[in-house]
């Protein structure tokens, strides 16, 4: 025998419209199986089927499907156990972690690339009498992304990225200026801004002479007007 | 000229009574009938075909990264038009106390399908058609391979943020770039919460909600349209200004130099160094922009916005007046850059933090 509340069941479904809708949505059907149902589960009560269309009897699987799918009983046939159901559990969750692990794993090796097509961020630039006094030079600046003037007394390197937002400004020769196009920004010589939105002059990379005579470029090294680091003498190379 | 839209943009879009009285003396309304917006047509179809006689002005409004911008223009003049006309034909008739034009009898409900469904699927049709058309007409420039230390020049961003890259010009990345566009998002995201005139609803109406759509068009028209007309049309190479019919010079110079507030009050007023101490050099802009967030919105509310005030209640009054202060700010300080020269009003660039 089956206990009393499951026997009921299908009655209470057909009480119910609401959920009559969702098991199929079609009442005869439902009162078919419900009559069915009566006929094989309480076996002492003799109820004749109302309707001449069903089936007198119905494989017994079936007919575990079709009440599971009415009202609120569990789909699955056999309930997992809680032992199981842990041990699953685990397994998903070391799966899971196994998963991310590798995903960011090779995220991080991608960050660290077997060949770098990047210029050296340290370089040699030539020799000092290569630039000529007041003169900006661009010759590195597709390659390294660094101006090289040279005042009177000094020379030094200067950052390629605009302190707005970072694109690159030209050097306009005749209006002796850096100019972005960008935003319109305008710094001089010197790299000081002094047109435009851009906060704070270009940077200053770190410059010194090699042991052979040629002016090496760090450009590791920044050196900022506005902390006061171009008095560093880091920053500039005395001539 | 666009101190003049300024000038003109509340007299066309009164937002309170006071502008909305002018605007009915000054007959503007009459903008919105079917002659004011033939008139508004011929006038920009002989600018532009007048302009196109010009070489320099041919160069710009027909290079094909430009055309949907002339396009652009045409289009929000007209839905500008277009629904102001239904809103002021609509106000006529609250007047008279007959129902607007949007109300379909009996029970004011039109039906989704065939009604809306067919003019969906024509306007889909027909934008189809239009795509294919212009991407076979007008083919896509393509230019050299990307090389992070050659930026050309000029360097535009596209068409629908050349609004942010303008704003840029003026404020400090942070500003500009990151805290306007998320206030943007935000404000737009809060107007059902700050306007609860239940007038207007489902029918096209200027006079029951003057503020709002005031607002909205300023914010709309002056404040994004205008400012992506400015930076298709007049900004040439290395960013600089120029008129419609101006040759684009690379060489042009333009003496822009720029100068903190700080070295106004100290360099120029007082006749001294810059102070040491970041915070008293910064002093005067902390004080002009604590004054303008703190001093300008219980002043609105005693004055100019009195009756909102008692209307939205204490918080919302906030939040709105924030915004608009914001939305204002824009303006005033391209105002500033333009006249005094003036880069930022707080500059602490040790700390990136300039306003």
């Amino acid at each position: 025998m089956l206990p009393l509340d499951e026997q009921k069941k299908p009655e209470n479904n057909l009480n119910n419209p609401e959920e009559m809708d969702k098991s199929s949505g079609n009442p005869e059907e439902l009162q078919q199986e419900s009559s069915d149902s009566k006929m094989n589960f309480g076996e002492k009560n003799d109820v004749v089927p109302d309707s001449p269309k069903v089936p007198k009897t119905m494989p017994e699987k079936d007919l575990t499907k079709k009440r599971a799918s009415i009202g609120k009983g569990s789909i699955l046939a056999e309930p997992i156990k809680r032992r199981s159901f842990f041990s699953w559990l685990t397994l998903a969750w070391l799966a899971f972690t196994a998963a991310t692990g590798t995903f960011f794993g090779i995220m991080l090796r991608f960050m660290f690339p077997n060949v770098l097509f990047e210029p050296k961020q340290t370089f040699k630039a030539g020799y000092p009498d290569d630039y000529n006094i007041g003169e900006v030079s661009v010759n590195l600046k597709e390659k390294y992304g660094v101006w090289i003037v040279r005042s009177t007394e000094e020379i030094y390197a200067l950052s390629t990225v605009c302190t707005h937002l970072g694109c690159t400004p030209n050097w306009l020769k005749n209006e002796n200026k850096f100019k972005c196009p960008c935003h319109g920004s305008g710094f001089r010589k010197t790299g000081i801004n002094f047109e435009g939105p851009a906060p704070r002059p270009l940077e200053r990379f770190k410059i010194s002479l090699a042991n052979d005579g040629q002016i090496l470029i760090d450009k590791t090294k920044k050196f900022a007007y506005e902390k006061g680091q171009w008095s560093d003498p880091e920053s500039y190379l005395m001539v | 000229m666009l101190t003049f839209i300024l000038l003109t943009f509340f007299f066309i879009f009164p937002p309170n009574d006071w502008f909305y009285k002018w605007n009915k003396k000054f007959k503007l309304d009459l903008i919105w009938t079917n002659k004011g917006g033939i008139l508004i047509l011929l006038g920009l179809l002989t600018f532009f075909l007048f302009g196109l006689t010009d070489e320099n002005f041919k160069l710009i409004a027909l290079k094909p990264d430009n055309v949907p911008i002339v396009g652009l223009i045409f289009l929000v003049a007209f839905f500008t038009w277009l629904s102001m006309k239904q809103a002021t034909e609509n106000d006529k008739r609250i007047d008279n106390n007959e129902k607007v034009n949007e109300y379909h009898d009996p029970d004011d409900k039109v039906l989704t399908w065939p009604d809306l469904v067919y003019i969906e699927l024509i306007a889909l049709v027909l934008c189809t058609v239009l795509l294919v058309v212009w991407s076979i007409a007008l083919p896509a420039p393509l230019e050299q391979p990307a090389n992070p230390t050659l930026s050309p020049n000029p360097s535009k961003a596209p068409w629908y943020f050349l609004g942010l890259q303008e704003m840029l010009v003026y404020f400090d990345p942070w500003i500009a770039g990151v805290l306007f566009p998320t206030l943007m998002l935000i404000g737009l995201m809060a107007i059902p919460y700050l306007d609860t005139n239940k007038e207007g609803v489902g029918y096209y109406s200027f006079k029951q909600r003057k503020m709002a759509v005031s607002f909205f068009m300023f914010g709309w028209l002056v404040l994004w349209v205008l400012l992506i007309v400015i930076g298709t049309f007049l900004r040439g190479p290395n960013w600089n200004f120029f008129g419609p019919f101006e040759y684009w010079d690379i060489h042009k110079l333009e003496p822009l130099t720029n100068i903190n507030l700080s070295d106004y009050i100290y360099i120029i007023w007082f006749r001294s160094g810059l102070p040491e101490n970041i915070l008293l050099r910064e002093i005067g802009g902390f004080i002009l922009i604590l004054g303008y967030f703190l001093i300008l919105p219980p002043l609105f509310a005693k004055t100019m916005l009195k009756k909102l005030y008692q209307k939205l209640g204490n918080f919302r009054y906030s939040v709105f007046i924030i915004l608009i202060l914001f939305a204002m700010s824009l303006p005033i300080k391209m105002y500033l850059r333009w006249l005094f020269n003036l880069k930022y009003i707080i500059a602490i660039p040790e700390y990136f933090f300039n306003i």
